[in-house]
């Protein structure tokens, strides 16, 4: 017993499942303190996510740009920069989406396309500046990235402020084109006619007809996989791991290590700022002026660190993150109970993260006592 | 006059701006220099925020406030406290955690005590100003009105000095700077790099509380989501600019804040979008981190878990 215990403290994977478990626990001490019902929260939590297909789909749906900014954050994670910046590229996708999504006309297929490049590319280079402000001047990539995404925050409601953009009377840019937009059904299909004859024909297509279901959720399973591939397949994976376990071993190896680290940073800028252009092009359809930055990259970080910057991870951590969230406005709306709880639960998530590197510490004291 | 009055009004706001993040940065400061890496400061900010707007709107009185502030945040750094230099975690990830942690809870408490709302009641009194303390008389005078500022600015100052003193002038302050420079040495000439880690981490919270408090009491007169928008982080980019030294990392807080009051300043020109004007604490930090962050070197030890007996 005692030798599996040892044994199941060395994986990495048991800290994710320890912190979970701790998190349920110290979330439910939370309500209770704040004199909710504990059990029947983690009920609504649970119905609010399993009860129907369409909220499933929903989850999978909110999923999407948490997974994206989560693969941001891991990629770069891997060659051992932290990108905090995710929300800031992610961001500048949500602005190139909007913006090239309604003033460029284009056929449909390319349309989303070329948002998509462009968006790619700016994310990327928006992350790379702070990757060349680490090289050149050496300041650390947590502060300058913090920066950056609040310059990214204030150049998006700068954007939606203009007067040529704002619809009048509203506090956002206008909408998309139709040809921007993703969804394998549009909006408007489902409330008319032939939509609701079309669910009634295929029941099991309706979670796709009624949620903003779309092509996203495809590209972002082939983004986990390309990102995986890259990493442990190709030469470029190697050396971004390499630099990722030891710089200077990495440099001694001949390996271009700030060539490399832009390199790292512009794609994980690119997927970030991907997943901002993909929930413009599926969901919102157009920016918003925000009190504050939605905080997609925030959630990326965690969802990063809950998937120890595995990129397959990232897929089922985001999900746990987007289900949690989700059924999180379910508490909310029944028992009035602060959806903030998800975000308490969360962090205690990520702070039993933090004590990983213990587990194994702790597995050897056990082991040497025997 | 008009010249004068601009003048004296943003040396006002640049004050009343920086006094947060001088108090934070300081509590940056001496973290780091024992060795323990804090980029929850931004969250024990805003826990601090919640506490002393809480409490400030319940009693009335903006000085307990103000101490519930410091506790909410040394609660959170000691939290912190225990995961880097006892269990020897990963300080950076508890650091998120923590920025989760503080804002998550602060809005649930807010929640809960008023009504659901995300946002806390107008506090019914904030920091004095210190005119008001003084008993003068500023009905008449617009400049005497420009000129004001809060109490805590001056506390600002005399903690800077503190501990500027404390750091450089005492035995204390030597075996702080050992802690964060050489863990193995301070240990094999006695120093308990255990005790000092916490103490100091756990006082960089206290700091960084009163920091969030002051925000709250002064600034806001209340806690809100976003109350806290990057000041935590500010303050740690003010830590390296100023060199890990407490009077550096002041005069850096100055520049922010100065940056802070050009916005508001500049907030009445027609031509300027308000939004880029934002921008420009944050540009700036960018700018004068380009410059300065070469000259710079950080405690040896810093973010390193200290193992007994490794050299």
């Amino acid at each position: 017993m005692r030798k599996l215990i040892v044994k199941a403290l060395k994986k990495p994977f048991t800290a994710v499942v320890f912190a979970l478990i701790v998190g349920f626990i110290l979330g439910a001490v939370a309500l209770a303190v704040g004199g909710y019902d504990p059990v029947r929260a983690y009920n609504y939590l649970f119905t609010g996510v399993f009860s129907s297909t369409n909220r499933m789909m929903q989850v999978l749906v909110d999923a999407v740009p948490i997974i994206f900014t989560g693969l941001a954050v891991a990629f770069a994670g891997k060659t051992g920069l932290f990108n905090i910046g995710a929300d800031g590229q992610f961001i500048l996708g949500q602005i190139t989406g909007a913006v090239i999504g309604y003033y460029v006309p284009m056929p449909p297929v390319l349309h989303p396309v070329f948002i998509l490049l462009c968006a790619f590319t700016i994310g990327g280079v928006y992350a790379g500046l702070a990757s060349w402000l680490k090289n050149r001047f050496g300041i650390h990539e947590v502060i300058s990235t913090i920066m950056l995404n609040w310059i990214a925050y204030y150049f998006m409601i700068f954007i939606v402020n203009m007067k040529s953009v704002k619809v009048p009377g509203s506090q956002h840019s206008p909408e998309i084109l139709s040809s921007a937009k993703i969804n394998f059904f549009s909006r408007e299909f489902r409330s008319t006619e032939e939509g609701m004859s079309f669910v009634d024909k295929y029941p099991l297509l309706k979670p796709f007809v009624q949620t903003d279901a779309g092509y996203a959720i495809i590209l972002m399973i082939g983004v986990s996989v390309l990102l995986w591939v890259i990493l442990k397949y190709t030469r470029l994976g190697y050396e971004l791991r390499a630099v990722g376990y030891n710089r200077f071993a990495a440099e001694f190896a001949a390996m271009p290590v700030k060539r490399n680290a832009i390199l790292s940073m512009f794609i994980s800028g690119g997927v970030s700022a991907t997943g901002g252009a993909l929930l413009v092009m599926s969901t919102s359809y157009y920016i918003t002026m925000l009190g504050a930055s939605e905080g997609y990259g925030w959630d990326g970080i965690a969802v990063a660190l809950i998937a120890g910057n595995h990129p397959i991870g990232c897929i089922f951590a985001g999900l746990l993150y987007a289900g949690l969230k989700f059924g999180g406005l379910e508490i909310q709306s029944r028992m009035r109970a602060p959806t903030e709880i998800i975000k308490i639960m969360i962090g205690v998530l990520v702070l039993f993260i933090a004590l990983a590197p213990a587990l194994p510490r702790l597995a050897e004291r056990l082991d040497r006592k025997e | 006059m008009e010249l004068l009055n601009t003048v004296l009004l943003t040396v006002s706001i640049t004050l009343m701006y920086s006094s947060p993040l001088i108090f934070t940065s300081l509590g940056g400061v001496i973290t780091q220099r024992a060795g323990v890496d804090n980029i929850g400061l931004e969250g024990m900010m805003a826990f601090g925020a919640c506490g002393a707007a809480v409490v400030g709107y319940f009693t009335a009185n903006p000085w307990t406030g103000l101490l519930v502030g410091a506790l909410f945040g040394g609660f959170l750094a000691f939290l912190h406290a225990f995961i880097s230099v006892t269990a020897k975690g990963n300080q950076i990830i508890s650091g998120i955690a923590i920025n989760f942690i503080g804002l998550g809870v602060g809005i649930f408490i807010t929640r809960r005590l008023f009504n659901g709302a995300a946002q806390s009641s107008t506090v019914p009194n904030g920091i004095p100003k210190v005119m008001d303390l003084l008993g003068l008389d500023k009905t008449e005078s617009r400049l005497l009105q420009s000129a004001e500022f809060d109490v805590t600015v001056i506390f600002g100052f005399l903690f800077a000095f503190l501990i500027w003193f404390i750091l450089y002038k005492t035995k204390t302050g030597l075996r702080v700077r050992a802690c964060g420079e050489h863990p193995g040495a301070a240990d094999t000439l006695g120093v308990n790099v255990t005790l000092i880690r916490y103490i100091c981490t756990t006082l960089s919270g206290v700091m960084a509380g009163l920091g969030g408090g002051i925000t709250a009491l002064s600034i806001a007169y209340r806690f809100t989501p976003t109350v806290i928008s990057g000041q935590g982080f500010i303050a740690l980019a003010a830590v390296i600019f100023g060199n890990w030294k407490p009077i550096g990392a002041t005069l850096a807080c100055l520049l922010f804040g100065f940056a802070q009051a050009l916005t508001v300043i500049l907030g009445g020109v027609p031509w300027m979008p308000s939004e880029i004007l934002k921008m420009l604490p944050y540009v700036l930090t960018l700018l004068v981190l380009m410059v300065f962050v070469e000259r710079s070197t950080p405690p040896r030890a810093l973010g390193q878990p200290y193992f007994k007996g490794q050299s």
